[in-house]
């Protein structure tokens, strides 16, 4: 997808449906973490926590993924490296057809959205099968996910009620929750049953024992990593933490961030393929390690704190511009402030650009971040790297928001506000012809639109202060 | 992480009035009410002339040498180590929060940290260093407010509270609070030209959460949140009338 925020926005702020699910999904969410983390001072030490050890595993990631891929080849499991996500589908593709796989049942995973895997399976001829109630929902609707850990939240009862009668064979319409969730359920137990292979993605893999860890709370995540012959995981670089003690002060922040959950219904720990003696897991498992441009951000010490992120949404759920325009509005796998950030450093400033700006920088993002990423701060230093043209660029596409219109405008604006006598000067000005300037002016304009035009006062607080006696020095 | 604020070591004889470019030009009133009330606790308010605006339209846009350089006549300006109140949560955590990173490398670098330790949002000091929440006397008649808090000031320079204790502690006036209080107005300065629609759809949804609580005034303490809100309250026709928090301090408790 292309990157216009602006045309996309426009027309989901035209759809009340879209802005009532979300309106109504947010708040809920909002609701449900807000009661996790009442006790403030736990709040605030956790995420420390949190954020430490994030930190650390990211100092020493280079060393930690080696560690991890020594051990994980001790436990049994087939460890591959992926620098784009061409080469993560190629290498998915060559372990599937090595097992003549037709058909894969997966988890939810955000980084084979990354890779668009679905599509590249399904081009040479397999079928892949979201399991997640949301990923299904979505696919039966060809959509993309609007949200990294509710999918489908976009979508209310009744949509989804249409999608399945339309869908599903013999599926009489119904808005009944726990009947539309029984039809998915039946549906996809076959599917599990008949997969060749099972697909995931991994929330933390842990270099001291090589294991991966896996959350969910249907139960597909467990039966797509155990019930087929052959499990692969695709998973980002960044999800590496040092020892197995990271994992439980990290679940004790993922699940009441996302959802409010104290703790999600499944826990998986995946060490190794099934072992002599041992009567079900697959015969083989593949964990497939991606870059697609991580190593970039993590060359950069400001930037590097982006992959930190847990992949909890708390940060979409308390925007107030994601709530307002929806996952799909950016255009990107990653949608909300941690996309914000993030696409524009996978992709590239010069594709999505406009995304950093996409941001009132209220900070609200920054306020639940369970890692403690300081997404605004990241945000301007993005617009920066954009404005400017830089002969070292830190991110892809330097330089290509860079506007000379624009830089003669700030370098107007700091030639009246650096210098005070242009500054009185120009002030005074504006004071008095400031209002002639008409509603339908550039910027203004938009502006104007549902605001009415602001009055220049008539004497500047300068020249109150004078008038009132305030001294000056 | 909001910053970390302490009051001043010793009660200040002097102060600095840094009064902010919006301020300035739109709503020099609310800028001069901050004065008075400083004032008439007894302490001396420098309003240097040399100033103009704390650089964060540039900041925010990625124009950092622009924004460096229109900082760096702060500095200038504001040379005594007297503390910097600023009646704007969102230009105080720029000039607090953002300055030390502004000028990193910069020769200016140590001049700009010691600068920033200075600064304070005009509610805060207001009830921190001078308890004015202790010696407000209401003079006005019964009113329903209700308060909007700034991104800025409650997410960068940790205020929020403060100015409901000093509307608490007006005896005829009820502060009705809006459930939707800290959700951004959609001003964030470019912002609002550059996402047009979803600004107005965000500041819609404001004004809408404001009407419900049925107060007549909507107080706070930024001019960029009350230009945004008091125009879209304007545009609609709506009776509820923006004003700054120091404004409103000032008519309730002093015969002006």
């Amino acid at each position: 997808m292309t990157s216009d925020f602006s045309t996309r926005a426009h027309d989901a702020l035209n759809n009340p449906q879209l802005r009532a699910n979300f309106r109504r999904a947010m708040d809920g969410l909002m609701t449900k973490r807000a009661a996790q983390f009442e006790d403030k001072d736990n709040w605030h030490a956790l995420r420390a926590r949190g954020a430490a050890i994030k930190a650390r595993a990211l100092a020493r990631l280079p060393d930690l993924l080696e560690e991890f891929e020594q051990k994980a080849i001790a436990n049994g499991i087939n460890v591959h490296w992926a620098e784009t996500t061409a080469d993560a589908n190629r290498i998915v593709l060559e372990i599937l057809t090595a097992h003549g796989a037709k058909k894969v049942i997966k988890g939810k995973s955000m980084v084979s959205e990354e890779m668009h895997l679905n599509a590249h399976l399904e081009a040479h001829g397999i079928k892949a099968v979201e399991s997640d109630l949301g990923e299904y929902i979505i696919q039966l609707a060809g959509e993309a996910p609007s949200h990294i850990v509710m999918p489908c939240i976009h979508k209310n009862k009744g949509e989804i009620a249409q999608l399945f009668t339309d869908n599903i064979e013999n599926q009489p319409y119904t808005e009944d929750v726990d009947a539309l969730t029984a039809a998915a359920r039946q549906v996809l137990r076959r599917e599990f049953a008949s997969a060749d292979a099972g697909l995931s993605g991994a929330n933390f893999l842990v270099a001291e024992t090589g294991s991966l860890v896996l959350i969910e709370n249907e139960g597909n995540g467990r039966l797509s990593t155990t019930l087929p012959p052959l499990h692969i995981a695709v998973a980002g670089i960044e999800k590496l933490v040092e020892k197995l003690d990271d994992v439980a002060p990290l679940l004790a922040l993922l699940p009441r961030s996302a959802t409010g959950q104290a703790i999600t219904t499944y826990v998986n720990m995946i060490s190794s393929p099934r072992k002599a003696g041992e009567k079900d897991g697959p015969r083989q498992v593949h964990l497939v390690l991606l870059d697609n441009g991580r190593s970039r951000v993590y060359a950069d010490e400001q930037l590097r704190d982006t992959l930190r992120c847990i992949r909890c949404g708390a940060c979409m759920n308390h925007c107030p511009v994601y709530s307002r325009v929806g996952g799909h509005t950016y255009g990107s796998v990653y949608p909300g402030p941690i996309g914000k950030i993030l696409t524009p450093q996978l992709a590239g400033l010069d594709c999505a650009g406009d995304l950093p700006h996409a941001s009132t920088l209220c900070n609200a993002c920054v306020e639940v971040c369970p890692v403690q990423i300081p997404i605004a701060d990241i945000l301007v230093r993005l617009r920066t790297e954009a404005a400017e043209p830089s002969t070292s660029p830190a991110v892809k596409g330097a330089g290509s928001g860079h506007s000379a219109v624009e830089s003669a405008v700030w370098k107007g604006w700091q030639a009246m506000y650096a210098h005070p006598a242009a500054y009185k000067v120009g002030t005074k000005a504006l004071s008095v012809v400031g209002n002639l300037i008409p509603a339908a002016a550039p910027l203004l304009k938009q502006w104007t639109s549902v605001r009415s035009k602001p009055k220049f006062a008539a004497k500047t607080l300068h020249e109150l202060a004078r008038e009132k006696g305030y001294d000056h020095e | 992480m909001p910053a970390h604020v302490t009051p001043p070591a010793r009660m200040p004889k002097n102060v600095y009035y840094f009064g902010t470019c919006l301020v300035d030009l739109f709503f020099p009133d609310a800028g001069l009410a901050g004065m008075e009330l400083l004032k008439r606790q007894g302490i001396r308010v420098v309003f240097p002339q040399g100033q103009s605006c704390c650089g964060q339209p540039a900041f925010n846009s990625g124009h950092r040498s622009e924004a460096r350089e229109v900082a760096r006549a702060q500095l200038d300006a504001f040379p005594e180590d007297w503390p910097i109140v600023v009646p704007s949560g969102s230009c105080a955590g720029m000039m607090r929060v953002h300055y030390p990173d502004l000028f990193k490398g910069d020769r200016d670098e140590e001049r700009a940290k010691a600068f920033a330790g200075r600064v304070y949002e005009l509610s805060w000091f207001l009830v921190h260093v001078l308890g004015l929440d202790t010696k407000l006397v209401d003079k006005g008649e019964k009113v329903t407010v209700t308060w909007h808090g700034s991104c800025h000031s409650m997410r960068e320079m940790g205020v929020v509270d403060e100015p409901k204790r000093l509307i608490r502690a007006l005896s005829n006036v009820t502060l009705v609070e809006n459930p939707r209080e800290k959700e951004c107005c959609g001003f964030g300065g470019t912002f609002a030209v550059r996402q047009p629609e979803v600004s107005a759809a965000m500041v819609a949804d404001k004004i809408a959460a404001i009407g419900q609580t049925g107060a007549s005034r909507v107080v706070s303490g930024d001019c960029g949140c009350l230009m945004n809100i008091g125009g879209a309250l304007d545009k609609a026709g709506k009776p509820t009338r923006p004003q700054h928090l120091a404004e409103f301090l000032l008519e309730r408790c002093h015969d002006q």
